[in-house]
């Protein structure tokens, strides 16, 4: 099956390539954004989808300062 | 009393490392794919980009062959010293709390930076004054050291908080100022800047680096009286 794994910083974690994609957007005159947080994608084709959530906990995130988000594709 | 310095493929600073450790004792790199620590006394995981820092930086390098005995050895009381690359790898191993992010700055850094010892009791620093300064290199891109507030104070309760930068040094924006940090035990410790750099004072702008290895030998000799 194919997944998906997103990762982002965790909320409230200073985040210095969020910020400087967000003030670069102005810069070329896409105003209005805000909130934005650059983050990594996992692809992944697994045999096992409910051994997502261990490698996520265990290699793919560090559950210390990063969320997860399992998309599993169908 | 014999240091053994990890290389994982990608690491840059062992060399170095070897040759700090060999000023206070005898030392032998050790591999990545090899279990064996060869009656090491001590530990160094030394800088670098371990498997390309891909993911995050240390997180394929926590689970390398070597890794296992040197978590055994961690948890057996053996001292266990990581540097910039290793300290990140030790924060992934969870033998050390808190993670290391990008530099606030977003760039890769290299000074000399100014470090105040908070803690000269351990086994790392016992050869610091207290509130001793120390001028060592750093360079590196993921340096800001980060945990979460109720880890922190825990940590300042039982003396984890080993070395801060001085006032104004903090270019990765780490948190508290943390520079340096050891676990509960204080058998493990890892910092940022790098000691093995500040061996000698006409390439690394100081010799404190050596207060660290020298520290970790009498540490080790200490326990063999």
């Amino acid at each position: 099956m194919r997944a998906r794994v997103l990762i982002r910083p965790k909320a409230g974690i200073l985040d210095p390539q969020g910020e400087a994609v967000q003030r670069a957007l102005p810069a070329l005159g896409f105003a209005g954004v805000t909130n934005v947080h650059v983050g990594r994608l996992v692809e992944l084709d697994v045999e096992d989808p409910a051994q997502l959530e261990s490698m996520c906990e265990r290699l793919l995130a560090n559950p210390l300062v990063e969320d997860y988000e399992i998309v599993l594709a169908g | 009393m014999k240091f053994g310095v990890l290389r994982f493929p990608g690491s840059c600073d062992e060399v170095d490392a070897l040759g700090a450790a060999r000023r206070v004792a005898d030392a032998e790199l050790l591999w990545h794919g090899d279990r064996d620590l060869k009656g090491a006394d001590a530990i160094v995981v030394p800088g670098g980009f371990s498997y390309g820092d891909y993911l995050r930086a240390g997180a394929i390098a926590r689970f390398a062959p070597v890794m296992e005995s040197v978590i055994d050895f961690a948890e057996d009381g053996g001292l266990v010293l990581g540097i910039c690359n290793g300290f990140q790898v030790l924060c992934e191993a969870r033998l050390l709390p808190g993670a290391l992010l990008g530099n606030a700055n977003r760039r890769f850094t290299f000074r000399q930076v100014g470090l105040e010892v908070l803690n000269s009791g351990g086994s790392f620093t016992q050869g610091c004054a207290l509130g001793q300064r120390l001028s060592i290199p750093a360079k590196h891109s993921w340096g800001r050291y980060h945990a979460e507030e109720e880890t922190l104070a825990a940590m300042d309760r039982a003396g984890q908080i080993v070395l801060r930068y001085a006032d104004g040094e903090n270019f990765n924006g780490s948190v508290h100022e943390i520079a340096g940090v050891s676990n509960e035990r204080g058998n493990v410790f890892g910092l940022m800047p790098h000691p093995e750099h500040a061996v000698d004072e006409l390439t690394g702008g100081s010799t404190d680096g050596l207060k660290i290895f020298e520290s970790m030998r009498l540490t080790v000799e200490g326990a063999h009286v």
